[in-house]
């Protein structure tokens, strides 16, 4: 792989659930080092691409790369390059704060000599290194929420995904992982990918954005090139109007899978 | 290694924090032991086949190891429905490597519940009539409890919610155990239990468990532990065919 090669490239990916075709074929390409930006109403197809790239979800049609590995096909090459926050709490609530970081060291394969010294400084750096022999289930929203902050970091792989990572987070918090993320990218050129709800951070943080909206990428550009191409003032607007002011209802999670009367009819 | 290890050692820390799992799981076959054993051991007596408390004993470790090592591999179903099995479904180790750590946990576990109502059975007057078969019989509890917690993770790959597994329960669990001879004798049973007892694996599970420890059989040992045996290798196969195909 050459350096300038993308380290993220999305083809004519199609994914449907049902009747419901949560991304329509999509593509794009992030570039080695660069901070990405997913913005859309809810339902619009963020959670699924992610879902995609990081193996949790095959697609229905279209190729995804990470690092140069194809995600279908090469899936435990592709895991070996990135690390994930996710959308919905994944923590282990009878493990304390400190057992659910090592565990995550271990699996991710932090060396030994390393995870403790790691964990030492990213529980410090969200600031819950005096609760680290809590049990998780004793800790509030915000508190899981930091928690899963530091442990995506642990690893410290080449791409990372931040599925609306700052969700229920105070400003302290999320300027602190914000300012975090930023450092990660510049000093280890690790790849940023999040999504977002909140346009300011997209806007601060992202050099590159993406507005998805049903399923299909409607614009992507820098803040002050979105605004440019809708002739809007700022992000706020110029993502307003491109995806409407309508409220969005989210594809329910149980699309995905079977559920029991499927696996009683003997499939 | 040290990925399985760890995967292993959360299900042993989840499960000594949760002591009343411990107690739960141990008494619903103490009940069984004491209220049938005792219940029913003149019954048994009088219609001249000996003592019922030992020939149940073995049934009561199986009922152990199989609620136990469904329970402990539909524990993929809990992960997954509390989001921690996304974890590890996205970390750089194969999904092989994820479900063998996970269902070694649970069958430590279902091994460990098993092992402890032998010893419930020996305080309460049981004894084996031969303890140099004691290791023979460790042996099957050992395969019983693999067997059993990767059938749980093969399901639990296949449902969704908890009513799945509910269903699961009521439907395949229980119809299971009270369909091999693991409460009463085959031999003597009518025509339609002797049938479903025969074609049932787990029968097979409770008479090699039984001869090992009463001397008793029904099928003879050697055709017990090939039963046995290949009831593991399609267990594995099975919870290894749905795992790999399992999306999050």
């Amino acid at each position: 792989m050459s350096m300038s090669a993308p380290i993220i490239e999305v083809r004519d990916v199609v994914k449907t659930f049902g009747k419901i075709k949560a991304v329509d074929r999509v593509s794009f390409a992030i570039k080695r080092g660069e901070i990405f930006a997913f913005l859309g109403p809810n339902g619009a197809g963020k959670s699924t691409t992610i879902k995609m790239l990081t193996t949790m979800l095959r697609p229905t049609a279209g190729e995804l790369y990470l690092d140069g590995h194809d995600v279908t096909r090469e899936q435990a090459k592709a895991r070996k390059s990135f690390g994930i926050v996710f959308q919905d709490p994944a923590v282990e609530e009878e493990l304390t704060a400190y057992e659910n970081m090592l565990f995550h060291a271990v699996l991710y394969g932090v060396p030994k000599a390393e995870q403790q010294p790691r964990i030492r400084k990213l529980m410090a750096l969200v600031d819950l290194w005096e609760r680290k022999d809590s049990l998780v289930r004793t800790f509030s929203g915000g508190m899981r929420r930091r928690l899963e902050v530091a442990r995506g970091l642990l690893h410290h792989p080449k791409i990372l995904f931040l599925d609306e990572p700052t969700l229920g987070l105070d400003t302290q918090t999320r300027n602190i992982l914000w300012n975090y993320v930023r450092k990660l990218s510049q000093n280890e050129g690790m790849t940023i990918f999040f999504t977002t709800h909140y346009l300011d951070e997209a806007e601060d943080v992202a050099q590159r954005i993406a507005i998805i909206d049903h399923g299909k990428i409607v614009a992507t550009g820098t803040a002050a090139q979105l605004a440019k191409q809708t002739k809007t003032k700022n992000l706020e607007e110029a993502y307003l109007k491109l995806t409407g002011e309508g409220i969005r209802d989210e594809v329910s999670e149980d699309f995905n899978g079977l559920n029991v009367r499927s696996v009683m009819r003997g499939r | 290694m040290a990925e399985v290890y760890i995967l292993w050692w959360r299900h042993m820390k989840r499960y000594l924090r949760t002591r009343s799992r411990i107690i739960g799981a141990v008494g619903q076959p103490l009940l069984f032991l004491l209220a049938l054993g005792y219940g029913l051991g003149s019954v048994y007596k009088q219609a001249g086949q000996g003592n019922y408390l030992h020939f149940l004993v073995a049934g009561v470790i199986l009922q152990t190891i199989l609620f136990s090592g469904v329970f402990w591999g539909m524990q993929i179903l809990f992960d997954k429905r509390f989001g921690f099995l996304k974890e590890m479904m996205v970390a750089p180790i194969s999904r092989l490597r994820i479900l063998l750590g996970n269902a070694l946990g649970g069958a430590t576990i279902s091994l460990f519940q098993g092992a402890l109502v032998f010893i419930i059975a020996l305080a309460i007057g049981f004894r084996p009539d031969n303890w140099a078969l004691f290791p023979l019989a460790a042996l099957i509890m050992l395969i019983l409890s693999l067997a059993l917690t990767s059938f749980g993770a093969g399901l639990a790959s296949m449902v969704d919610d908890f009513q799945g597994f509910q269903a699961i329960n009521n439907f395949l669990v229980f119809p299971l155990f009270f369909l091999s001879s693991a409460l009463y004798p085959l031999t003597n049973a009518p025509e339609l239990l002797r049938i479903l007892g025969t074609i049932n694996p787990l029968s097979y599970g409770v008479d090699a468990l039984r001869y090992s420890l009463i001397g008793e059989t029904h099928f003879g040992l050697a055709k017990d532990m090939l039963i046995i045996g290949l009831t593991l290798v399609v267990c594995v196969w099975f919870a290894v065919n749905r795992f790999n195909r399992l999306q999050v």
